[in-house]
């Protein structure tokens, strides 16, 4: 797996030689990576194959939320009958991220190298990048990656960029490929899950972007490298964005363990007290800022919070925001964000917003409370996606780390800050309503 | 061979015939919803479960061996 040239020694990785603005060309690629390992033969196709190894001796982990073991995908799809297809998906649903578009509008070519030689890996014959019909520089990107590598693309797997549209449940694997064979992009009942029958009834390999740059560099370096960094549960680096009242705010590559101290002096450091850190985004879990000073950034310490690093989302609130405006305005939005396909969660979600809805307004009864953990305990669990769990995780976990906020709010009502502007980033144009289907 | 119950969120309309028919394993949530006792389906009860799952009108209560799938999460 080793190329000629040495290999990288520590951080940044993926984000190694990234042009502050703009992308980078295929040659500067080139020369900062060096070549991909593709197969242009049809003996190498054959060994092609050895790449799931390696990445599960590199022990990769999904960067899309899930932290779902990449090898364990990919046998997945290489076991089940018919010839597989891959899906980069870069929909990056979740509005305090912004890593996939980092990653296309600066690195396609990683990206792309990631997507073919998975492809090859699996015998696939097809990779399909998925963007946010929003993010035109992302596409627009892409298209001239392609360009640029039309003509060393021969015998190689092809690639298309396709454009899905703006909503949180898009990037869920299931309404990606939904909505590429033609349906909805909204999520299925599963089974049959996308590695068994996804796109055109093949089966799909659905990966985040950042995962398939990763795979693009473990593929190049070995697994060994790629254990240089991170933990044992968690080999690597990881890309997070930073979102909050910091100098420099914005997409970092980080050690798995590193403290989140260094990455706050990474960004310049906090430009105001802070009250608490949402770790995971809008499916994630909140943090108290007294124990912020000594988090690792690593699952294992995350664990007991609640929360996890997800797909690499860390979005921190000063102590002039609200935390219950914020977790209100934040918990309507999730609940307008249900597909409306499943009953729980359409009523769930929106029967929680309206309970907190009244005690942000000081009108709630006395137990709403326990109304709210009654509605989470129906909701949970009981949608055809995940949608209802994180949002319910969102929720319980501001009640706990704002429980003084919140009961004061239901005592006297709007605090001063409740009237300003959220710090919480949601996406500008307000996305359509949530009704029950059918 | 043991047997469960699941339910096809996105299909079920909140019909509630299922929980009149097998009320041993299904109750109704605030909004007509069906939540299910996840526990294996006992011999004695299977035909009543089958009955429920084809007396929905959307067909979104499935009687599922165990061994079919165990969702991911």
């Amino acid at each position: 797996m080793t190329g000629e040239r040495e290999a990288p020694v520590g951080l940044p990785r993926l984000l190694n030689a990234i042009p502050a603005h703009g992308a980078m060309s295929l040659a500067e690629h080139l020369s900062v990576h060096g070549e991909p390992p593709l197969a242009r033969s049809r003996r190498a196709r054959r060994g092609a194959g050895a790449l799931i190894e390696e990445i599960e001796q590199a022990g990769l982990h999904g960067r899309g939320g899930a932290a779902f073991p990449t090898a364990v995908k990919m046998r997945g799809v290489a076991h089940a009958r018919g010839r597989p297809i891959v899906v980069v998906n870069a929909a990056e649903g979740e509005p305090a991220s912004s890593k996939d578009h980092t990653l296309l509008t600066g690195l396609a070519h990683l990206v792309l190298d990631g997507g073919v030689l998975a492809a090859q890996a699996l015998g696939a014959d097809q990779v399909i990048v998925c963007i946010p019909e929003s993010s035109t520089a992302s596409l627009q990107s892409v298209k001239i990656a392609l360009a640029e590598r039309q003509h060393a693309s021969a015998g190689l797997p092809s690639i298309e960029p396709r454009t899905v549209p703006e909503r949180y449940v898009t990037g869920q694997e299931s309404a990606l490929v939904n909505h590429l064979n033609g349906g909805p992009a909204l999520p299925t009942f599963t089974p049959p899950l996308p590695f068994e029958r996804g796109v055109r009834r093949r089966p799909t390999l659905v990966n985040n972007a950042e995962t398939l740059a990763h795979l693009a560099l473990i593929a190049r370096h070995g697994a060994r490298w790629f254990r240089e960094l991170g933990t044992t549960a968690q080999p690597g680096s990881t890309l997070i964005t930073l979102s909050g009242p910091l100098v420099y705010p914005g997409v970092y590559e980080i050690e798995h363990g590193a403290s989140l101290s260094s990455l706050l002096h990474a960004a310049g450091g906090a430009t105001a007290p802070l009250r608490a850190g949402l770790f995971g985004g809008y499916a994630g879990a909140w943090i108290d800022a007294n124990q912020l000073p000594n988090l690792a950034l690593r699952d294992e310490h995350l664990k007991p919070y609640g929360a996890s690093l997800g797909a690499g989302v860390i979005a921190l609130l000063s102590e002039d925001a609200c935390g219950v405006a914020e977790t209100v305005t934040v918990t309507r939005w999730l609940a307008e964000q249900s597909a409306g396909q499943c009953g729980p969660c359409v009523h769930g979600l929106d029967a929680i917003a309206t309970s907190l809805e009244e005690v942000a307004a000081g009108t709630a009864r006395r137990d709403a409370k326990q109304r709210i953990a009654r509605l989470a305990s129906l909701a949970r669990r009981r949608g055809a996606c995940g949608h209802p769990d994180g949002a319910i995780r969102f929720i319980l976990s501001a009640i706990e780390v704002f429980a003084a906020e919140f009961a004061d709010h239901a005592r006297h009502g709007p605090c001063d800050a409740c009237a300003g502007a959220r710090e919480l980033p949601l996406p500008a144009t307000p996305r359509p309503a949530a009704a029950l289907v059918g | 061979m043991s047997h469960r119950l699941r339910v096809n969120p996105i299909a079920c309309e909140a019909h509630g015939m299922c929980a009149e028919l097998l009320p041993e394993r299904i109750t109704l949530d605030d909004w007509g919803y069906p939540i299910l006792d996840e526990k294996p389906i006992p011999r004695a009860l299977l035909d009543h479960a089958r009955r429920a799952a084809q007396a929905c009108p959307t067909f979104a209560l499935l009687v599922e061996r165990q061994s079919d799938y165990q969702k991911p999460r």
